[in-house]
């Protein structure tokens, strides 16, 4: 009985640490990278740390490169909870910053105090819209969300490009024959209020209070037991007496939403203006997409996707340390957390499937229903 | 008995099967505790046990799906290991599910062939799996044609399927886990013919059911587990149904509630002409008309798919009529949504429990508050009463006696004799007006279906509407005031309970018109 237990919860806590022991896997493997690279892993790694954490500059960078990761893994909690993958984090961040800056710019007088809060709106608004496009298109023309959210990525950027070289552009570098696709900076009573003197904003502390209002949301909300309800069991749900459309709708705006709010934060706490370089990673950082991998890395729970999006902001920041001390190519670098991505995702995509595994010899008899089949249930959700 | 040591299928004897001291334990349960049982050929074994004794957790050890905690299996004296089902198929034993896990859109042959490339190699001639499964179904009868697609075979033939796939790979014993509990009293018959053939073969069986009548009827010996122990192993000479249920029970049971009659008052359901369609599009009722009084319980006799489960959902709100009209206490509810019904005070207890009555991610505390998440006392301001829905919860598991280590479990872990009880606490324990019950005992102990019989009458005495839809004729029989047959989406006749009979209602349920 004794060995059980121990045994039993042994294999919980495996679980839990999983993406851990993944992530360290993939590190793992870059280090022989670096190695065939002529360069002492054991230096890089120790560069990547202090890179990470050996200044209160250091940290406080960390900390700010986590924040969008946080904001946006919550939206992937809601969302995956729901059972509906957003990819479009990215479009969804764009929009959201480029609808906050509008106002920022068109109101430059009005007082931070007034200001900030609009403006953290305005991003949460920008991206609810733009995640919910694609949350009605799934709902009521079952368009598959996957394929929509990443398009609406590629139109979000086209936009951005398009307002920021025209309509957005900052008056002195329109009247420069260079005409730098930029807008003007912000009014500096929009700054987002420091922290401590380093480069750590109010940005990191608004996420964080907001993965417990997602947890609170999650756990504790008739919303939320609809969102999760609806992501388990379609047909138990209509039984329930929920309208499954419109969560899926409110799954992907939510989701949106948080994307949004994480673009607002980076242009008022760290940018003070947007620009482009064409691409949505000259924005974004790829958080729209590190994002997901940090919410998986905390099993899709809020409170848990805090120290998986610092883990990840850690890791981008001691990267780029790295990369400085040891002169190594910076595609390594970016190789290395694309590891760590593959490893994370791999692993968690292999704990489900012994879960499902589990699951599956459990039901084979659970008097007698049909084993749950992850297809068909994806299927469903479509039609 | 024939003495050769090969079946006619050419499968070697299993001569013993022995489980030695097996114990098996789940977070917070002990479902095996040092059980030991056994099987021979030529036997049937009856297991007994109420819902959650463990009956299903043994069966699922030998089949290799799960790993025992301790204990030993010895085939014909020599113990083996048995780690997966590759290895129990391996060793000639089958186990049949009550649902089938069968491939809807292909056909029997290639059900049967599916999977088999791991042990017979990657490639699989459909027509030789073909003759095979021929030769098969005449050996014992089990009428099924290769050819046909699954979807198109009613649950009695599927369940064929599912033996001849055992027997294809080479089962001498075989599981069989409350195999009747889907089936019609005729297909029980025809079932237990081909049981019979099966053991005069020499192959193992063991056979599960809730039903007493029926392990009277074809065991040799009847194994009794309760609470994870093994009671005891009885010859069938000498047993009773009386002497089992107490060996279940660890007590005599009889809760038998005397019917009492009740004036019916008004009319609570009235269904007008309605039509509707299946999920493949096909007309599923076709101009049904129905009343239910308060006080009332309507029973719907039937072989299952002949439109029951579209009756019930129409009523319900889950599906849309394409004509006709649903009145609920005097007001058209046609077109209205499940929420709106379930303010109606109208529950339903749905036959796929699994699919439309549970959701298995979720505790057992969120499952009880799933029709009524977003009302006082469970919810205020859109914000959960984890309170409320705790206490809630406690008082729901300990009066339907509900085996569950804890409120925080989720459902997918408890029996299913357990799971249909918690679909019927919540159902019933906010006294309904209006109750629609399709199937509501399946799969449930003796105990547990004596006491919701108790509780279904117990509502129609205090007024509720009840149409109870079941393919048990003694349930129905049992419990209606009127007895409605439904026969390809028609209703054939409304009798009273006095003059129904078993035989009048089968041939009824066959689609004869009075
Ligand atoms: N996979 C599992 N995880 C946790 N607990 C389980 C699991 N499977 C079974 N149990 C528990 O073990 C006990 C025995 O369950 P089992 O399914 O063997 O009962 P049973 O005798 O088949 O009942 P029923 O007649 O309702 O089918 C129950 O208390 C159940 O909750
Ligand atoms: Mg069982």
């Amino acid at each position: 009985m004794e060995k059980w237990l121990r045994s039993e919860s042994v294999s919980k806590l495996a679980d839990a640490l999983l993406p851990v022991f993944a992530a360290l896997a993939a590190l793992a493997v870059g280090a022989l990278m670096l190695l065939v690279l002529g360069a002492n892993p054991f230096e890089a790694f120790g560069a990547l740390l202090d890179g990470a954490f050996g200044s209160a500059n250091s940290l406080a960078d960390t900390v700010v490169k986590a924040t969008p990761l946080l904001l946006i893994g919550l939206g992937i909690c809601i969302s995956f909870r729901g059972n509906v993958i957003n990819i479009g984090g990215e479009g969804q961040m764009i929009i959201g910053a480029l609808l906050a800056t509008a106002l920022g710019l068109a109101f430059p007088d009005w007082p931070g105090i007034v200001m900030i809060p609009l403006a953290m709106l305005a991003g949460f608004v920008g991206g609810a819209f733009w995640g919910g496009i694609p949350g009605a298109l799934k709902a009521y023309f079952n368009v598959n969300e996957i394929l929509s959210t990443i398009m609406m990525n590629a139109i979000a950027v086209q936009l951005m490009n398009f307002l920021l070289s025209g309509p957005m552009i900052d008056p002195v570098q329109a009247a420069k024959a260079s005409q730098i696709p930029q807008t003007a900076r912000l009014s500096t009573s929009f700054d987002l209020p420091r922290l401590i003197p380093t480069r750590l904003h109010l940005g990191a502390g608004i996420a964080v209070l907001l993965a417990i209002l997602v947890y609170i949301l999650l756990w504790r909300t008739t919303i939320g037991y609809r969102i999760r309800a609806v992501g388990q069991n379609r047909f138990a749900s209509r039984y329930a007496g929920i309208d499954v459309k419109r969560q899926i709708v409110l799954a992907l705006l939510l989701s949106g939403a948080f994307a949004g709010l994480a673009g607002a934060i980076q242009v008022f706490g760290i940018n003070h203006r947007m620009i482009t370089d064409g691409s949505a990673t000259g924005f974004t950082g790829n958080a729209g997409f590190n994002g997901i991998v940090a919410a998986l890395f905390g099993q899709l729970n809020p409170i848990g996707t805090i120290p998986a999006a610092f883990f990840f902001g850690a890791l981008l920041v001691g990267a780029n340390k790295l990369q400085r001390v040891m002169q190594v190519p910076s595609a390594l670098i970016t190789t290395i957390n694309g590891l760590v991505v593959v490893f994370v995702v791999s692993s968690e995509k292999w704990r489900k499937t012994r879960e499902q595994k589990r699951l599956t010899d459990m039901m084979a008899e659970i008097d007698g229903d049909p084993p749950p089949n992850p297809e068909k249930a994806v299927k469903e959700v479509g039609s | 008995m024939s003495d050769s040591q090969l079946l006619p299928t050419g499968q070697k004897k299993i001569n013993h099967l022995e489980m030695i001291e097996i114990s098996k334990f789940f977070p917070g349960v002990i479902a095996n505790n040092r059980v030991n049982f056994d099987v021979k050929a030529g036997e049937v074994h009856a297991l007994l046990g109420e819902n959650g004794a463990g009956k299903s957790t043994l069966m699922k050890v030998l089949y290799g799906l799960y790993p025992p905690e301790e204990g030993a299996i010895k085939l014909d004296g020599e113990q083996v290991v048995i780690g997966s089902p590759v290895d129990s198929i391996g060793l000639g034993i089958g186990m049949i599910h009550q649902h089938f896990m069968l491939v809807e859109s292909l056909t029997v042959a290639e059900n049967v062939a599916l999977g088999l490339a791991s042990t017979r190699g990657p490639l699989t001639d459909l027509d030789i799996v073909s003759q095979r499964i021929q030769e098969l179904s005449e050996i014992y009868g089990l009428q099924v044609d290769p050819k046909a697609l699954i979807w198109q075979l009613s649950v009695g033939q599927q369940q064929r399927v599912e033996i001849i796939k055992a027997l294809y790979r080479g089962a001498a014993l075989l599981i069989l886990d409350e195999p009747t509990a889907v089936l019609t009293p005729q297909e029980v018959d025809e079932f237990f013919l081909t049981m019979r053939k099966m053991m005069d073969d020499g192959h193992a069986l063991i056979f599960i059911s809730h039903k007493l009548h029926e392990v009277l009827d074809i065991s040799h010996r009847i194994s009794v587990l309760r609470d994870g122990h093994m009671i005891g192993t009885i010859p069938v000479e000498g047993a009773t149904k009386e002497k089992l249920a107490e060996m279940m029970v660890g007590r005599e049971i009889g809760l038998k509630k005397e019917r009492v009659s009740n004036e019916k008052s008004e009319k609570k359901l009235i269904l007008k002409n309605i039509s509707a369609q299946s999920d493949r599009g096909t007309p599923a009722l076709k101009g049904i008309d129905l009343e239910v009084y308060s006080g009332e319980i309507l029973g719907v006799a039937g072989v299952s798919g002949n439109g029951q489960k579209e009756l019930a959902e129409v009523i319900t709100g889950l599906r849309n009529v394409t004509s006709g009209q649903v009145v609920l206490e005097d007001e058209d509810v046609t077109g209205l949504s499940p929420k709106e019904l379930i303010n109606r005070s109208l529950s339903y207890i749905p036959e796929e429990r699994m699919r439309d009555g549970m959701i298995k991610e979720f505790t057992v505390a969120e499952n009880l508050i799933l029709r009524e998440y977003d009302q006082l006392p469970f919810a205020n301001n859109g914000f959960l009463n984890l309170k409320n829905i705790s206490t809630h919860s406690d008082e729901m598991i300990k009066s339907f006696n509900v085996k569950t280590p804890s409120q925080e479990t989720t459902v997918k872990s408890l029996s299913g004799g357990n799971i249909q009880k918690l679909v019927l606490a919540r159902e019933l324990f906010r006294k309904p007006r209006t109750l629609i019950a399709a199937q509501p005992t399946r799969g449930l102990d003796i105990g547990a279906m004596e006491y919701v019989h108790l509780r279904l009458l117990e509502q129609r005495e205090e007024g509720t509407a009840t149409i109870l839809i079941s393919e048990d004729l003694d349930e129905i029989l049992a419990l209606s005031d009127r007895i409605a047959v439904i026969f390809e989406g028609e209703i054939m006749g409304i009798i009273d309970r006095e003059e129904a009979t078993t035989e009048r209602l089968g041939l009824m349920m066959a689609g004869v018109v009075e």
